[in-house]
């Protein structure tokens, strides 16, 4: 057995490397929100000085990556490996903020749960020698999205209360052989449940048996319990998508409930900004652990956490040929100090 | 008067049957549309919509089953004067108005405004 | 047997979903959809209560109501506000002839940047275009029957 495997599909870092900064960038809806104070940047207006919002998530993942990077006084050349992805058809936001950066590029399609999936790359590639520093990045757009798997912006249609709401928002992880921590200490990668949810408005309740998958699996695999950890996080099942997570894992013997929330309701205030069940968006998880988690680990208010990020892998044209959706969840463990 | 309250009551009645569809059976809003637009056909042909259109004026030719009905009506007319021909002429030139002008407007309007995120 | 104990585990999440999922406030929806609809259709009747004080007669005045709401529902979105109308009402603004200009004006608006052609032009119909492939298609069936019949009854 590979000596940094446990269990089924979980991995231990040997040599686990340290998140060295992360910079956020937000729409206005999000700096409007719960979190506000957190952002990095929060623009006044979503278009970002560009001629569409395609362009302009892809600026707000070059400019966060390049935020991150300014911050720790890293040029490019320094960077070894960049994972990232969106949203978009052929990951576009990604491949072109790759295409300023200039630094060896791997592109990746996960959905949502992008973000996760990028850092478990990113630091499987640092701890296992191949790299020194590498970056995770992820965005997604409100209007992007909205008009490549909904509906034009101008169109007079009502949204059902399950659905959620696409974040505006770009994130970006530098992580490094060498750092103070935190540290990514444990993956759990995902795979992909579809337990038969057609209705794409209830993404939620589609991607929550993956997640409760993954959770549980990383649970077995290590022998950790809710006690472990002082904050479980998904990203996004919003608030359906995660009472059903949750019963789903009590129901499977751990009781997570206390410790457990989820990025698309930290963001939003579910109440007065009218996003319905919560956010989404691969910049959902990006923007809240970017932002908020991260700085909570820095502070020293939470010391050991378990993100989630949570992929529904639809496209539009899987929906109109009436497939289901498939779900996907990627978990890493982040510890502020490996003393223990 | 009376034509406001009917209009009213007939339109709003027509709006409600569609919302209630949309809620209780996640039908989009462009599959109602394609369903009340043929309801519309098959009601004015068979003469069940006429009397609603009596009643409710634009109550009932300005939801989309009055689109459908205008479309049906045109066609048995036309094929009333011109024979078979006009069941093809007789459903675009009744509804002619409405399809060029929201053609015209779509693109003039397309030209002067930009798209608005929502909040 | 492994696919029929998979459907078994579907159902038994999907009844899950269904418990958990919170449902659309049908009453307040419906009484929305019902004013907004309403008022609409009494825009409409305004305008051809003021074409027939014009003298227009009463086999034309459809086209003048038609084309007069059209633009104001064209117009309406192009302001932005018929998306804000449609979020409360629902049907209400959706069924009505304005609906049918929005859905059309709507693409028009969000596909400029891809271009005139293959912007505008082609992505007008994304969502208007089955309207008018179904109405008009199931007309010239109307049509195509009515003439039969009245053959036939010769």
């Amino acid at each position: 057995m590979a000596e940094k495997k446990m269990g089924l599909h979980t991995i231990k870092l040997k040599n686990p490397p340290s998140i060295l900064s992360t910079a956020t960038i937000v729409g206005p809806k999000e700096g409007e929100g719960p979190l506000k104070d957190y952002f990095d940047i929060v623009l006044e207006d979503d278009l970002f000085g560009e001629k569409s919002w395609e362009k302009a998530e892809s600026k707000m993942l070059r400019e966060a990556v390049r935020l991150a990077m300014n911050k720790i006084n890293l040029s490019p050349d320094q960077v070894d490996y960049f994972f990232a992805g969106d949203l978009l058809n052929q990951i576009i936001s990604s491949s072109f903020a790759a295409r300023e950066l200039g630094i060896p590029f791997f592109g990746l399609y996960g959905a949502c749960s992008t973000l996760t999936e990028a850092m478990s790359l990113a630091a499987m590639m640092v701890d296992g020698g191949f790299a020194d520093i590498t970056i995770a990045a992820t965005s997604s757009h409100f209007s992007s999205a909205e008009r490549q798997f909904r509906f034009p912006l101008e169109h007079g249609n009502q949204r059902p209360p399950t659905s959620q709401w696409t974040v505006t928002g770009a994130g970006a992880v530098v992580l490094g052989r060498e750092g103070k921590g935190p540290y990514v200490t444990y993956i759990t990668t995902g795979r992909v449940v579809d337990f038969g949810i057609k209705d794409a408005n209830n993404m939620g309740a589609a991607m929550a048996p993956a997640a409760a998958d993954t959770i549980l699996r990383h649970l077995k695999d290590t022998g950790f319990t809710a006690a472990d950890y002082d904050l479980i996080m998904t990203g996004d099942l919003a608030k359906i998508g995660r009472e059903i997570a949750a019963d789903i894992i009590k129901q499977n013997g751990y009781d997570i409930t206390t410790k457990f929330t989820d990025a698309g309701i930290e963001i939003f205030d579910l109440t007065t900004q009218d996003v319905h069940s919560g956010g989404s968006g691969c910049g959902c998880s990006a923007s809240v652990f970017g932002g908020y988690i991260y700085k909570q680990l820095i502070n020293g208010n939470l010391n050991r956490i378990m993100i989630i990020s949570t992929g529904a892998l639809l496209s539009p044209t899987s929906t109109q040929q009436g497939e289901s959706i498939p779900g996907i969840a990627h978990a890493i463990t982040i510890e502020r100090s490996l003393e223990k | 008067m009376m034509d406001y309250i009917w209009a009213f009551l007939v339109g709003g009645s027509i709006c409600m049957i569609a919302q209630i569809l949309m809620d209780k059976t996640n039908l989009t809003p462009a599959r109602i549309l394609v369903y009340f637009v043929t309801a519309g056909v098959i009601l004015g042909a068979i003469g069940v919509y006429e009397p609603l259109v009596k009643l409710g004026k634009a109550g009932a030719t300005v939801p989309l089953p009055g689109f459908g009905y205008s479309l049906a009506k045109g066609a048995i007319r036309e094929v009333e004067k011109y024979g078979l021909i006009g069941a093809f002429t007789g459903g675009v030139k009744a509804t002619s108005a409405g399809i060029a002008a929201a053609v015209f407007f779509g693109y003039i309007m397309a030209l002067l405004f930009n798209p608005k995120t929502k909040n | 047997m492994e696919k029929r104990k998979e459907n078994e585990i579907k159902n038994i999440y999907q009844q899950m979903v269904q418990k958990k999922v919170p449902q659309s406030s049908l009453i307040k929806d419906a009484i929305f959809a019902f004013v907004v609809g309403g008022l609409i259709c009494d825009v409409g009747q305004f305008f051809m209560n003021l074409f027939l004080s014009f003298g227009i007669s009463k086999d034309d005045v459809g086209y003048y109501v038609a084309t007069v709401m059209v633009f104001l529902g064209a117009f309406l979105t192009g302001l932005g506000v018929y998306d804000n109308i449609g979020k409360y009402a629902g049907a209400g603004s959706i069924v009505p002839i304005t609906g049918f200009a929005n859905s059309i004006v709507s693409p028009a608006m969000e596909y400029k940047r891809e271009g005139y052609i293959f912007g505008v032009g082609s992505k007008m119909f994304v969502i208007a275009g089955p309207i008018l492939v179904y109405g008009i298609s199931s007309s010239i069936i109307v049509g195509i029957i009515y003439y039969l019949v009245k053959v036939l009854a010769r």
